[in-house]
């Protein structure tokens, strides 16, 4: 594929996630934090993210399965998934933990536990989002190309 | 401890130190009950020598900032955001850390007044997710600089620096010495500085009269407990618009309960 056509895709790809509200401008910010003296700091960020959500929805799974869900395990929990959530710009999971909150709120197990669902099925739809993106943008880099600045007029 | 939800920390905090360079700034997330916060409160005047700052005058304009935040996406984050703005950072994970940085010695709980050393007071910015009017109020009534609504923007931080930077100019050459028997720690709110309207921390702020800054004095207390959040999550739809005040309109999403 030609480089001019990789570069298209990657913003086509960009935008959809943001048009899907996967991700919000928050996104925005940290790409504005990447420069020639930090290339790679979004994926860095990201993949940190990753790293930590992982961790966090382990620890969810474990504390909704005991036998007497500790509510006051689970909030913070969620509290930190979705601040890191929204930190990167990961709207859906962000707002799936809102949601997930309220339930812990009310010690509502059920809720929580299909809550824990709906994030962890946000969760790994941006996690394959933003993983296809840094591809993009690594086969446009090996060809020699330029990531594209994001347009923001949409 | 044990809180299931997080507060917006308790600090009370005056750092009297001698500063000969660097001008530091404390930006405080709010975090889930920190033993090491809870230690940032003191009921008397401290003057501490800032350890690793011996570092020969800089320009006036250098700002140190002292991020805390146990989460580890958001000290990432927040470092880059405050070294692009030129910022020199330190990013601490508790508030333990943050006292070990500044050289508190924690067991020593009546430390002396060294009255020979100028004093600059320290600017506490609290950030926080929870997006709820009365506490924020409550931070800046208390003597927080300013608030930060998360996720932090380039925007906030640009402005921080800036207010910052003003203050450090404002405040070169109004060295003040700390009375002997300073009284119990209140607010000092007859400061012209120390309660400007919130949304007016630009240079046109009202204090161009350039007072000397007082100590700023920050008590605070536990704030609400968990259950009476209200709004403090927001859900939100792409994309969202701009620049952010220091004071966020508590927002309504139709579909939380």
């Amino acid at each position: 594929m030609e480089l001019v056509q990789m570069q298209k895709s990657l913003q086509d790809y960009t935008k959809s996630l943001f048009l899907d509200g996967v991700l919000d401008s928050q996104f925005l910010q940290l790409q504005q934090l990447q420069d020639e003296s930090n290339p790679d700091f979004v994926s860095q960020v990201v993949t940190l993210f990753f790293q930590d959500s992982d961790r966090i929805l382990n620890d969810l799974s474990l504390s909704l399965d005991q036998q007497v869900v500790d509510f006051k395990k689970v909030d913070p929990h969620v509290h930190q998934l979705k601040g890191s959530s929204s930190s990167i710009g990961a709207q859906r999971v962000k707002n799936a933990c809102v949601v997930f909150r309220s339930f812990c709120e009310q010690q509502n197990v059920e809720g929580c536990h299909r809550c824990l669902q709906q994030v962890k099925k946000e969760y790994y739809l941006v996690k394959n989002r933003l993983e296809t993106l840094f591809k993009l943008e690594q086969q446009i880099v090996a060809s020699g190309g330029m990531i594209p600045a994001m347009e923001l007029g949409f | 401890r044990g809180r299931a939800n997080e507060n917006i920390c308790e600090l009370s905090l005056v750092l009297n130190f001698n500063i000969l360079s660097s001008q530091l700034l404390l930006l405080l997330s709010a975090m889930a009950s920190d033993g090491g916060v809870s230690c940032l409160r003191r009921s008397e005047m401290m003057s501490v020598g800032i350890g690793g700052m011996d570092s020969p005058p800089l320009d006036v304009d250098e700002v140190h900032v002292l991020a805390v935040d146990d989460s580890l996406v958001d000290r990432i984050v927040i470092e880059r955001l405050l070294r692009i703005t030129s910022c020199k950072v330190t990013a601490v994970d508790s508030g333990w850390r943050a006292l070990e940085f500044l050289g508190i010695d924690n067991e020593n709980a009546s430390a002396e007044l060294d009255e020979s050393s100028s004093f600059r007071q320290v600017p506490v910015v609290i950030m926080s997710s929870e997006n709820v009017i009365t506490r924020i109020d409550r931070c800046l009534e208390e003597g927080a600089e300013d608030f930060l609504l998360k996720p932090v923007k380039l925007a906030d931080v640009k402005r921080l620096r800036n207010y910052l930077t003003r203050d450090v100019k404002l405040s070169n050459g109004n060295k003040r010495k700390l009375p002997e028997d300073s009284p119990p720690l209140t607010l000092s709110p007859d400061s012209p500085d120390s309660s400007p309207p919130p949304s007016t921390l630009s240079p046109d702020s009202s204090d161009s009269s350039s007072p000397p800054l007082s100590p700023v004095e920050i008590i605070s207390s536990q704030l609400s407990s968990p259950i009476d959040d209200e709004d403090d999550d927001v859900l939100t739809s792409s994309p969202e618009s701009s620049p952010s005040p220091v004071r966020r309109q508590k927002m309504r999403s139709p579909g939380l309960d």
